[in-house]
């Protein structure tokens, strides 16, 4: 028997936004729900379940959630699950699903990104300085937090200067990033920041940590995706478009710690040329891209990573913001991405893939009919990217 | 630093306690494969490029580059004085042997990739944090 093709036959998402009433488990009910109707299923379909990064005691407001909560809760018969924090970024759950599926050990994988981070308690840096007792660390982050650089947007910062210093990318640049994200929340109900943005804005917006300002930063927010994985030919009688899995890139090659890496290389780069090894598509092939912008910087780095743009170039791809553009070459994050749409953590880009490559995007349907979406997750040590086809 | 922030310090162990207080005596000091010569920072017990397993903390001149930098202006909790500057150095002794730390005693606005640095250390409780700022050469040219 050779292994199946993959598809994603079905998405859900819970309602989006900061202090929603409803709890992480709910926010999930409500998404499985959706997706399991949209793929034309029952609960009963549903044999596997993998999530980032599983329930997390420690920070629940990072992961609310785990695999059994959802499998209680909708009395799921799993012959496969899984939630982990280690692998291809949030986009790891997905990845490990399409293996599970390749491997026959499952049909139908509902795979869940579920956050409270838009209800308090986000950050590492609160729970770091929240507490009176001097804090104590171990493993990688005793090396790094000692200097205060307590903040993701710190570790970032650091491979974006490097990257202005050796190629000369400006903050303009970056600022285009930022401001086609936001004129794609203008046309998504769900997007938690729809005003208009100007280059003024963005410019004079408060530096948090040179050369990322607050615009360059995404913010949290509540949520649940899911993304609904399927052995092709079980999803035949879905009453949706498959969208199929042609391609994954995950992995690292170099050094794993945020401060180790030959900055801005990023494992990104092991991603892209992992996902490019296994296609027979090209960049040139891709008609719109959802990469993943927790930092605008990293939108950047994953256009480098993708090879949508030579090394270093990523800047001068963006100048103008026309290629980036709902109507440009190749349409970037046209839901708003995090930047703008809220920090549903990686899965929003899968879903807003998929609902675009179905033609279902409505008023922030991309211009071309596309159908090859280049997907991606995570930075620094953490990535993960898939090529989605509609055939 | 001010009331109400503590920066975090780091959890000693048998591997990092040599790291973390190699400053007592003014010296950066890291685990160096007796094999074959490789540093290896953070400290692990085997040696990444010969697979040895005989590694022994040993003396740096304590200089190196600055690496990357970036100046940090949100304050992260009451009492965190901005801004500061985070750097990561690579130090001279080899390509790609790099570490976090703050540059002080320059204008965040001097700082530049590239630029000469050397260690000092500051004291906190029971760990010397390596720090780093512009060599003296440097700063008398």
């Amino acid at each position: 028997m050779s292994a199946p093709e993959v598809v994603i036959s079905g998405i859900g998402q819970s309602a989006v936004g900061r202090k929603l009433p409803q709890s992480g488990l709910e926010l999930t009910i409500d998404a499985s729900l959706e997706a399991i109707a949209d793929a034309g299923l029952t609960t009963q379909d549903i044999d596997g379940v993998a999530t980032f990064p599983g329930f997390r005691p420690d920070m629940q407001p990072f992961s609310p959630v785990g695999s059994i909560d959802i499998k209680e809760a909708l009395d799921l018969k799993l012959d496969w699950f899984c939630g982990a924090l280690e692998g291809s970024a949030q986009l790891g759950a997905i990845i490990n699903a399409y293996a599970a599926i390749k491997a026959g050990l499952a049909r139908h994988v509902l795979c869940f990104r579920t956050v409270k981070e838009g209800s308090g308690g986000a950050s590492w840096q609160e729970s770091a300085t929240a507490r009176a007792e001097r804090v104590r660390v171990g493993g990688e982050f005793q090396y790094i937090f000692p200097y205060d650089a307590i903040s993701a947007t710190n570790w970032l910062s650091l491979y974006a200067q490097r990257h202005f210093s050796l190629y000369g990318t400006t903050r303009e640049q970056l600022g285009q990033i930022a401001l086609t994200a936001r004129r794609g929340a203008m046309d998504n109900p769900k997007a938690l920041f729809r005003d208009p943005m100007t280059m003024d804005d963005y410019l004079s917006a408060r530096m948090i940590s040179s050369p990322l300002g607050l615009l360059d930063c995404d913010a949290p927010t509540d949520a649940s995706t899911v993304i609904i994985l399927s052995a092709a030919d079980a999803a035949a009688g879905s009453p949706k478009p498959a969208i199929r899995i042609d391609s994954v890139g995950g992995g690292i090659h170099g050094r794993a710690g945020w401060d180790q890496a030959d900055m801005p290389d990023m494992a990104a780069f092991d991603a892209g040329r992992m996902l490019w090894s296994r296609t027979d598509y090209k960049p040139e092939d891709v008609d719109l891209a959802l990469l993943y912008d927790g930092f605008s910087f990293l939108a950047m780095t994953w256009l480098e990573a993708l090879g949508f743009c030579g090394r270093g170039e990523g800047g001068a791809f963006v100048e103008g913001g026309h290629r980036i553009a709902r109507d440009g070459a190749l349409p970037l994050n046209p839901h708003g991405g995090q930047l703008s749409g809220g920090r549903t953590h990686g899965f929003g880009f899968v879903h807003e893939a998929v609902l675009q490559l179905r033609g279902e995007a409505g008023a922030r349907q991309v211009a071309k009919n596309p159908q090859v979406a280049a997907v991606s997750n995570g930075g620094g040590p953490m990535a993960g990217a898939m090529l989605l086809v509609r055939d | 630093m001010s009331q109400g922030y503590q920066r975090s310090l780091p959890l000693l162990d048998d591997l990092n306690r040599f790291y973390w207080t190699s400053g007592k005596d003014g010296v950066l000091r890291m685990l160096r494969c007796q094999s074959c010569g490789h540093w290896q920072h953070p400290p692990r017990p085997v040696c990444p490029k010969c697979l040895g397993r005989k590694l022994e903390p040993d003396t740096l001149s304590g200089k190196g580059k600055v690496f990357s930098f970036t100046v940090n202006a949100k304050s992260w909790g009451p009492g965190l004085e901005v801004p500061y500057v985070i750097g990561i150095v690579m130090l001279d002794e080899q390509d790609g042997l790099q570490l976090t730390t703050n540059l002080r005693d320059v204008a965040p606005e001097d700082v530049k990739i590239g630029m000469p640095v050397e260690v000092f250390f500051e004291k906190d409780e029971d760990v010397w944090l390596p720090m780093f700022r512009p060599t003296m050469q440097a700063a008398s040219a």
